[in-house]
């Protein structure tokens, strides 16, 4: 439980601005994603946040204290826990390092029942005699959380955590780090370039390109109109250049490939569209509804992304969608397998 | 070759007939590295390890001037501690010449840049990522560099293990500052070098046999020290 007061947050190396007037604030318990292409100065931000490195202007004020005084900033790093997206552990056993955080605090007490709980709620129960340097990329970002949870802290940092890894690992590291917001009222930083996962938690969004804010606020409001940049950077979304014409009260985008959608957006001229993939309904059977865009097609690629699973499927343009294990089970569809698709025209997002 | 297995089977007889001179130079030998080395040590892991960490002017020189003194010859600084501390040098009121106390001073600055330049390229490749990750996990300076030292451990171990060997084997220092008196400043090389000049070739080679046996033991319980660290 922590506030965070970012003001005109700027910070260069050399001739490189890495990061320019930021200005943001959180308030205890929030949930901030920040999304951004790679080098758009998303672990900048964090090393900042962090205190590990200092901005070259602008201030960063954690519940009303000035982190850059040097008489706060021990004090208030050791509120602060990160886990950043390559961890590197002490060449010792995994016990050692979990419990590393509280030795170098002067704490004594219960010391190794607070290891055995902290591994035990990353799923690394009985890890505690392996060397850390043995673990896999999955074990050591859990690892890397169970050291930053283990003192407690305020506010938690995760610096694309799940990138590179498998989908088992992830979905660990997600379910953890939305509990601690949740249940222990934690403030999370998770800088992601993964909107999906954006979408998933965050109460707030930001947006970084190239260094600077493209775009901050609340995340229901931002992913339901979303900006085109943020539609854009990321093929996840059935981002997508076309043509629209104006039809009635409808516009027809020719997306090219002799494909068309159908959106309830009136524009003429060339547009950006997208579609969220968890906007399409995915059948076996052409659904009887005129109202609707419906395409057939077949399945290209299928990612299991832990309770649901992401599909690509082609209908001379592939889309992306994602439904729930069940659905997938119960469709028994596989690649190659031929199904329909159907979305809305309200779902047809247009730019 | 007859000489060889000679000098083999008298460095035997000689040790376990507990030859009392033998073990006079002996533990001679191993009192002079072993504070020169520990001095060295004390003297040049802090300067290493600060190196390491600091950015500041002039770092790549001083590790330049390190390294060469890491090769410098022994019998120069041997010559130089001479000038030194004789009855005309800067430090001749002490009356340290040609005493174990010299020959300690001309082996620390030989052991010293051994152990501050295998420090400096131990700590310097500690990754930044841990000390990040140390940072970020609440130390303070101190634990920091405690933390960072204890990550070089197995390339610290290195250091005293090169500096035990340059100091265990030089000759030129120690017989310029030591003056290789019988019973007082003779230690296992110079005695070589003695006994040598002298045409007692199988005595010469026992003690050299001798001075590896003891090279060996040291090499060994330092190298087991390094892998159990390795382990940790």
């Amino acid at each position: 439980m922590a506030s965070f007061q970012i003001e005109s947050l700027t910070k260069r190396y050399g001739r490189v601005i890495a990061l320019n007037n930021v200005t943001l604030s959180l308030d205890a318990a929030d949930f901030l994603t920040v999304v951004g292409p790679s080098g758009a100065g998303k672990t900048t931000l964090l090393r900042l946040l962090d205190l590990l490195e200092k901005p070259s202007s602008g201030s960063i004020l954690i519940d009303g204290e000035d982190a850059q005084d040097m008489n706060n900033c021990l004090r208030l790093r050791r509120e602060i826990g990160i886990v950043f997206q390559h961890n590197l552990m002490l060449n010792t056993s995994v016990s050692a390092n979990v419990v590393y955080p509280l030795k170098i605090r002067g704490e004594k007490s219960d010391l190794s029942g607070k290891v055995s709980r902290a591994l035990e709620r990353v799923g690394l129960a009985g890890y505690e005699k392996r060397r850390a340097i043995t673990l896999s990329g999955g074990e050591v970002q859990r690892v890397s959380l169970a050291q930053a949870l283990i003192y407690s802290p305020k506010i938690l940092l995760l610096d694309e955590p799940t990138a590179n890894l498998d989908p088992r690992n992830s979905s660990i590291i997600e379910s953890i780090v939305t509990q601690v917001n949740r249940e222990d009222a934690v403030t999370i930083i998770l800088s992601t370039h993964n909107v999906a996962q954006a979408e998933r938690f965050a109460s707030k969004v930001l947006i970084l390109r190239s260094g600077e804010v493209a775009d901050y606020g609340n995340a229901s409001k931002m992913f339901s109109n979303p900006s085109s940049f943020l539609a854009t950077f990321t093929e996840m979304w059935n981002v997508y250049r076309g043509k629209a014409l104006p039809i009635g009260d409808l516009s027809l985008i020719d997306l090219g490939d002799n494909v068309s959608v159908k959106s309830s957006t009136i524009k003429k001229g060339d547009v950006t569209t997208f579609i969220n993939p968890d906007e399409i309904s995915l059948t076996l059977r052409p659904v009887e509804n005129s109202g609707r865009n419906i395409f057939e097609g077949h399945i290209v690629e299928i990612v299991d992304l832990g309770e649901r699973v992401q599909l690509e499927v082609d209908c001379g343009k592939k889309f992306t969608v994602r439904i729930t294990k069940t659905v997938f089970k119960d469709m028994r569809i596989n690649l190659e397998s031929r199904v329909y698709l159907s979305f809305k025209a309200s779902a047809v997002v247009v730019n | 070759m007859d000489q060889i297995l000679e000098g083999l089977v008298q460095a035997f007889w000689l040790l376990v007939t507990l030859n009392h001179e033998l073990y006079l130079i002996l533990f001679l030998t191993l009192r002079v590295s072993g504070i020169a080395v520990a001095l060295g040590t004390i003297v040049g892991i802090p300067i290493g390890a600060s190196v390491a960490l600091r950015d500041f002017m002039g770092k790549k020189l001083f590790i330049s001037i390190v390294n060469t003194m890491m090769g410098v010859p022994p019998v120069v600084v041997g010559l130089v501690v001479y000038l030194f501390l004789s009855a005309s040098g800067p430090l001749g009121i002490l009356r340290l010449l040609y005493t174990p106390t010299a020959m300690i001073i001309a082996q620390v600055i030989i052991a010293a840049p051994i152990v501050i330049g295998v420090t400096v390229s131990a700590v310097g490749s500690v990754e930044n990522g841990i000390r990040d990750k140390v940072i970020s996990l609440g130390a303070t300076k101190t634990q920091l560099t405690l933390t960072i030292l204890q990550e070089a451990r197995v390339g610290l171990v290195t250091a005293v293990i090169l500096a035990f060997g340059a100091t265990l084997s030089e000759v030129g220092a120690v017989i310029i500052v030591g003056g290789d008196i019988r019973w007082v400043t003779r230690v296992l090389t110079t005695a070589i070098v003695y006994e040598t000049e002298l045409g007692n070739f199988s005595f010469a080679l026992a003690l050299g046999a001798i001075l590896l046996l003891i090279a060996f033991v040291i090499n060994w319980v330092l190298t087991r020290m390094q892998w159990s660290g390795l382990r940790r």
